[in-house]
């Protein structure tokens, strides 16, 4: 991996009154890197986000982006950044083409009329490109978003949950688009979401934010190891199961045993051994549920949030 | 920063609301045109009256010059309204609509930004005070023609056809700066909130307020009438004297430009550090 760092954050911190959106936040991001900003509603993600545009000031800490800082040089810093913050929202009276030559000549003194029409061409936009933004449904002005953060091929791309709203296509357009920006235009994406499977799909480093704190963070096969699951057996008769279990290897794999639910910490090929053994000594297995403990953990704040 | 003032230019001519300004103005002066050219001599000899009796007026009165003067007299008050239209959804419209955070993550520091929308509300009051003179001053000459121009001003003045033209260049100069200080005030109010109704509402309000304490003849508030910005709409009248009282355009000229340069200093200095949170 390219160790070049583009967005290192330290210590950033925000507070609104009483209640602290973002408490002590260390991250670093890598050239190359599609980094996963995971966390639920409320989490912090979109202030950190704010604050990584300079939209709103931290109430401490620092934030480099390509070893500069957001505070001294940030008009150097948004020259190579493209971004989508929350939902997007543009000049509603305005067409999609003109909206783009607006942002394009801010962000690069002028844009010819072919860069506009190619990257509504790769947002699938090109046919409304004369309609007014008002007439554009939520999916739509999505997909404006991300052509208005391409627009000026910045080499740090920032987006903000860019699939909600979208239809299944649309969401898998997107990913599919982050991924070829990545491997073959070498882009960094900073990609903030509330769904881990979007997450696992597309980035190769994460971290999971909630209630402002770190949770974790690292690369997306270590923390999604998928050779240690945890996995809940359904069976008839929780005493006879414990039984045979007695004295066994498996024993030792047990993580919790409520009612006629037993959870043991496996690897993925020991469930269809440990389900034969249940099954030769006539204990009746009525379900077998495998769960990543930190998909559980995510899915917990996740409800917790709602 | 002429791309960010023509970029903000372009955007404020693309609302409905930008127009409505033009239009009533359209509407106001044309109506008077009218009402003059139907009442004819009558509006005249309201300012001639007794001199009538002792004077033989000759010549066209009734002309382009005096339908122009009457209708800056009488419509300077109301132009402040449709300026806080549009000075006050500068800022506070971009919050609504949400676009600060496509606008603000460009590489343009907030200070341009803020700039450019200030200079476009003061180009738009300009531009509504060009609008007036032409209609005015272009139509009133062709309806009526060109003659001298009789005015009240401490006394009755009559200018000759010659010495004209240029008092009204600078008063329609004086007036489009009193009209800025109108834009700035809203502008400033624009910078407080996310919703342009705030603005709009609260800077009418302080204009009658201001206008109403002005013309109460009571002494404390005729101590303060001389700081308050509204007792400067009708300075642009200075230039309509026999000679020019340049302590009083000086005076007029440094209240006016002081209202404005504060209210961006402050309009800056919260646009700056104001977190941008819609």
């Amino acid at each position: 991996m390219n160790e070049e760092k583009v967005i290192e954050i330290l210590g950033l911190t925000k507070k609104f009154k009483n209640l602290i959106a973002v408490n002590d936040l260390d991250l670093t991001v890598y050239k190359g890197d599609v980094f996963g900003f995971l966390g639920p509603n409320g989490a912090g993600k979109s202030t950190t986000i704010r604050m990584m545009l300079s939209l709103i000031s931290p109430t401490s800490g620092t934030i480099k982006i390509f070893g500069k800082s957001l505070l001294s040089d940030r008009k150097y810093i948004l020259k190579k950044v493209g971004a989508i913050v929350e939902k997007p929202d543009f000049y509603k009276n305005l067409t999609a083409y003109k909206n783009l030559s607006i942002l394009g000549r801010l962000s690069m003194g002028e844009v010819s009329r072919k860069k506009i029409m190619e990257i509504l061409e790769l947002v699938g936009l090109e046919k409304r490109y004369k309609s007014k933004v008002k007439t554009f449904s939520h999916g739509m002005k999505q997909r404006l978003g991300i052509a208005q953060a391409l627009l000026h091929d910045p080499d740090l791309i920032i987006l903000d949950e860019p699939t909600t709203g979208l239809d299944p296509q649309g969401m898998k357009e997107i990913r599919d688009l982050l991924v070829l920006l990545s491997r073959e235009k070498g882009k960094t994406i900073f990609l903030s979401s509330h769904i881990l499977s979007e997450i696992e799909i597309i980035a190769n480093r994460m971290i999971i934010l909630d209630k402002g704190k770190e949770v974790v963070e690292g690369k997306v096969s270590e923390l999604l190891n998928k050779n240690k699951l945890k996995v809940t057996f359904e069976v008839d008769d929780n005493n006879s199961a414990r039984k045979i279990l007695e004295g066994t290897v498996w024993q030792d794999k047990i993580y919790s045993s409520i009612d006629n639910k037993i959870v043991f910490i496996l690897e993925p090929e020991d469930i269809s051994s440990l389900n034969k053994l249940f099954v030769e000594n006539n204990v009746a297995v009525s379900a077998v549920i495998p769960t990543r403990s930190l998909e559980e953990y995510f899915l917990n704040i996740t409800e917790k949030s709602i | 920063m002429t791309t960010l003032i023509n970029i903000e230019l372009f955007k404020i001519f693309k609302k409905w609301r930008t127009y409505i300004g033009f239009i009533a103005v359209a509407l106001l002066v044309l109506l008077i045109q009218l009402a003059i050219s139907i009442s004819g001599r009558d509006v005249t000899s309201g300012l001639t009256g007794q001199l009538s009796d002792s004077f033989i007026m000759v010549g066209n009165l009734l002309n382009g010059y005096f339908v122009s003067y009457m209708i800056l007299n009488s419509i300077i008050i109301n132009i402040p309204f449709l300026i806080v239209l549009v000075a006050g959804d500068l800022l506070a419209g971009e919050a609504t609509a949400g676009t600060y955070r496509i606008l603000l993550t460009r590489p343009v520091s907030r200070f341009q930004v803020v700039l450019s929308k200030f200079l476009t509300s003061l180009i738009y009051s300009y531009m509504l005070i060009f609008w007036l003179a032409i209609l005015s001053f272009v139509v009133g000459i062709i309806l009526f023609g060109t003659g001298e121009l009789i005015v009240l001003q401490n006394g009755l003045i009559i200018f000759a056809k010659d010495d004209i033209i240029w008092r009204f260049i600078l008063a329609y100069l004086m007036a489009g700066l009193s009209m800025c200080t109108v834009a700035a005030l809203a502008f400033f109010f624009s910078s407080l909130v996310e919703n342009a109704i705030g603005p709009i509402v609260t800077a009418m309000a302080i204009i009658i307020v201001f206008a109403i304490i002005s013309a109460i003849p009571i002494d404390f508030f005729q101590t303060i009438k001389p700081y308050l910005f509204t007792n400067y709409f009708f300075s642009w009248r200075l230039f309509f004297d026999d000679s020019l009282n340049f302590v009083e355009i000086i005076k007029s000229l440094s209240v006016l430009l002081g209202h404005i340069l504060i209210l961006f200093g402050i309009t800056a200095y919260i646009f700056e550090k104001k977190d941008i949170l819609t």
